[in-house]
């Protein structure tokens, strides 16, 4: 289902990593692979997921979101796996 | 992607109920942050012990409940706190052995209470979804419901319990609310079978499934396919493992992400419960009051601010409120050690429980102040959610030299004693990590390193200064600092490229909301750490201790006035007679013949290059227990009396002379070995903790042996290369 959506608004689509902060987005796909993407999804940063980039911290990375309530903190390179569509 | 909770009328389980003889074995599992720890406290009291389970670190924790009246109190375990059931961490790999029964002495529990915060619904209730899926007997505990209904979001119990087919009990822990509801509803599912819920996946992958399923048949059969399916580990058996591999394969070939299948299907059906369960009246987007004070917190400029502010707080704390009652207890051993050589009858057995035991023994709980005070602010930081943001502020420094965020406050600990922070370095998922940072824990300076570093500095350096206001003793100390942290830096980057070679540490940290710390709770992680602390290291100490007294005792001494004359001549020729008493004398007569002065003399040669003679070669030898003996054992040699007030030992260190008639001691010397200070693990308690927290000798012997090579080679560089450019 999502990876159809995928398809349709590839041009749209970007990585949690690019997004500014306060940006709202929706989860497309984790394209990782291995233990951070599953420690990833098991968060709940799975495709559908609504997200919230928070604030950076003091030196850049990480990057801390709001996803399903809750804050978490990843680094960019994690984040760069993450596709997004911007948007509530 | 559809997904269904098996009807209950297709689900068995393997578990009976339980024979009424043993006790009940009820198991707490939930997220981090959860309430978890607070609810194991209020239902157990403190009735609860703590140690490792086998073979690894993981705390331990369990107590005993009465559940039911005229049964055995049940057994209550506190699993550790866990996302997931799919081992990533040590952990969570203990708590599914412990469900699945894996750990010997431990039956598999009888009922599961997983606890579920009930303002962090849907990422809370992915745990559930997999101890659904072991099919135990389970009830919920929903914590923090009050929290969430006044942020207008409201959990409708009754569904929830529908949807997941077990029931739900909201808890206050620390009112000690719903505990009676908890204990009842534990009663009732012990009766009752598990069921075991399952997620349908796409069709290929249920296509996969059928074919894996063993030919039992039974439901649970399907779970343990899915298990080896998606599972980090193909199975022993080659048949198997051929079959598995080929499904995957085929699994691949349609979707490159097939692997995070289940996990979808688990979401997917939380998604539905949260969204019948959920009364959600709030905006999902009001920003909270922990992200207020994060705004502050972690702010571009205060925050990195305020975490200094923070950990020169403690610093203070330690260094100052520490003092007291570790002269009272430092008073007080030497009090005892007094009363027992006035009570008891003079002879060998007298001095070893004075200076083997009691000495040895003290030395160590001398340190319980500070290692106490760090602990209780540890707690703190980690019980308020703080411990988090530091790791989050710190995380792009750390990972400079290939360390996670989370090694940041274990580090910073190690700057009181390295022994809290050596044990707080657990929450590193990353065994390679944690080793990494155990491993440079001890080069950051500890409070045992300070008396070292007074006692050099006011013998020869004190009077200095640098720019008419800097003294140069103030900056020798910071320059041995950051000696520590540089010499840090730099083996952490080698480590990591080598022996502990490990992609850098993810960082995929919950940064959970501020809460007011529960004191009970702190008191009882204090009470727990410090007493292991105290038990373990305290009987490797006392054995060391015994050790290092028969050495400076054996052999015995007992011609008085020198037979072994030239280098105690001169080195007492040397001292302003007022310093000198008789018992003095006598007392390092019997150092320098004793088997550890020997062993000074023998390594001399060794420790020449370095500035040291035989003399100062004792003082290390004896400072391998804890750095600070140092300071008496130059006082016993020197002649002053370990009672004697320290000025006296500094006149000594400045008048003491070698054969030749030169200084022993020169600043240069002094530098270089306070380089050796800093570099050097003399510490038993470290030792003994690394030891018990990498659970084999492996560790701490490597780092004895590397500490000290690097010790040397500095202290080598400082002497030879300081005489190069003509210091004396």
């Amino acid at each position: 289902m999502f990876r159809a959506i995928q398809t349709g608004v590839e041009a749209m689509s970007s990585s949690l990593a690019n997004l500014p902060i306060g940006a709202h987005a929706r989860v497309i796909a984790v394209n990782g692979t291995g233990a951070v993407a599953r420690r990833l999804m098991e968060m709940g940063v799975v495709p559908g997921a609504q997200v919230r980039v928070i604030k950076t911290a003091p030196l850049g990375d990480p990057i801390e979101v709001r996803v399903r309530g809750y804050h978490l903190a990843l680094r960019r390179t994690e984040a760069q796996t993450i596709t997004v569509m911007a948007g509530k | 992607m559809s997904t269904t909770l098996e009807s209950p009328s297709l689900q068995t389980s393997a578990e009976t109920s339980p024979k009424p003889a043993r006790p009940l074995v009820v198991a707490l599992a939930g997220n981090p942050n959860a309430g978890k720890t607070t609810l194991f406290n209020a239902l157990t009291g403190l009735r609860q012990k703590v140690a490792n389970y086998p073979g690894v670190t993981v705390e331990r924790k369990e107590g005993v409940w009465q559940l039911a009246e005229g049964a055995p109190p049940a057994r209550l375990i506190d699993l550790p706190g866990l996302y997931s059931l799919d081992a990533a961490s040590i952990d969570e790999q203990i708590a599914r052995d412990v469900i699945t029964g894996r750990i010997t002495g431990l039956p598999a529990p009888d009922v599961i209470v997983a606890v579920v915060d009930a303002t962090n619904l849907e990422r809370n209730l992915y745990l559930v979804t997999q101890l659904l899926e072991y099919g135990r007997p389970m009830v919920v505990a929903l914590t923090m419901y009050d929290l969430a209904e006044r942020r207008g979001l409201k959990v409708d119990m009754e569904r929830l319990a529908e949807a997941l087919c077990v029931e739900v009990v909201p808890v206050t822990a620390k009112q000690k609310r719903g505990l009676e509801e908890l204990r009842r509803a534990i009663l009732a599912a012990s009766a009752r079978k598990g069921l075991v819920a399952g997620w349908c996946l796409s069709e290929q992958a249920e296509r996969e499934l059928a074919a894996l399923v063993q030919p039992a048949g039974e439901s649970s059969d399907r779970h343990a396919a899915l298990r080896e399916l998606y599972g980090d580990e193909l199975p022993e058996d080659e048949k198997r493992r051929d079959a598995i591999s080929r499904a995957r394969e085929r699994l691949a070939e349609t979707d490159g992400n097939w692997w995070q299948e289940p996990l979808l299907a688990r979401y997917d059906w939380i998604e539905r419960v949260s969204r019948e369960a959920k009364n959600d009246g709030h905006d999902p987007h009001a920003p909270t009051t922990t992200e207020r004070i994060d705004r502050v917190l972690t702010h571009r400029l205060f925050g990195p601010l305020i975490l200094i502010f923070v950990m020169l707080l403690i610093f203070q704390a330690i260094f100052s409120w520490a003092s007291l009652p570790m002269d009272l207890i430092d008073k007080g051993f030497g009090a005892l050690g007094d009363a027992a050589r006035s009570g008891l009858p003079e002879g060998l057995f007298t001095d070893l429980l004075v200076d083997g035991v009691i000495a040895g023994v003290g030395g160590v709980l001398v340190f319980l102040p500070q290692i106490l005070l760090l602990f209780f602010f540890i707690a703190i930081l980690e019980d308020t959610g703080y411990m988090a943001r530091a790791a989050f502020i710190m995380d792009r420094l750390m990972r400079g030299v290939g360390l996670h965020g989370k090694a940041f406050m274990p580090l910073l600990s190690s700057f009181a004693c390295a022994i809290p922070g050596i044990m707080a370095t657990r929450t590193i998922e990353n065994p390679k990590d944690r080793i990494a940072t155990i491993m440079i824990a001890p080069f950051m300076s500890c409070s045992a390193r300070l008396p070292v570093y007074t006692l050099m500095i006011a013998a020869f350096f004190s009077t200095q200064k640098v720019l008419g206001f800097v003294s140069v003793g103030a900056l020798m100390i910071l320059a041995m600092y950051f000696l520590g942290i540089a010499v840090a830096i730099c083996v952490a980057w080698i480590a990591k490229r080598t022996i502990l070679k490990s992609p850098p540490p993810p960082l995929v940290l919950e940064m959970p909301p501020y809460r007011v710390p529960n004191f009970l709770t702190i008191f009882q992680t204090i009470w727990s750490r410090a007493w292991l602390f105290v038990r373990r290291a305290g009987t490797v100490i006392l054995a060391i201790s015994i050790i290092l007294w028969a050495l400076a005792t054996f052999p015995r001494t007992e011609v008085k006035g020198g037979s072994d004359a030239a280098p105690v001549e001169t080195a007492r020729s040397q001292q302003s007679p007022d310093a000198i008493d008789e018992g003095a004398v006598q007392e390092g007569e019997q150092l320098r013949n004793s088997f550890a002065g020997r062993l000074g003399r023998l390594i001399e040669p060794v420790i020449a290059p370095l500035g040291f003679d035989w003399k100062m070669g004792i003082a290390l030898i004896s400072s391998f227990a804890a750095r600070e003996t140092v300071v008496s054992t130059l006082s016993i040699i020197y002649n002053v009396g370990s009672d004697e007030n320290e000025s006296s030992l500094i006149e000594a260190v400045r008048n003491a002379k070698r054969p030749d008639g030169s200084p022993a001691w020169t600043p240069l010397v002094a530098v270089s070995m306070m380089v050796f200070f800093v570099l050097a693990l003399q510490c038993m308690s470290t030792v003994a903790i690394v030891r018990r927290e990498t659970n084999s000798w492996r560790w701490p012997l490597f780092m004895v042996g590397y500490m000290l090579a690097l010790a040397y080679l500095a202290s080598f560089i400082t002497f030879q290369g300081g005489r190069l450019l003509g210091f004396t």
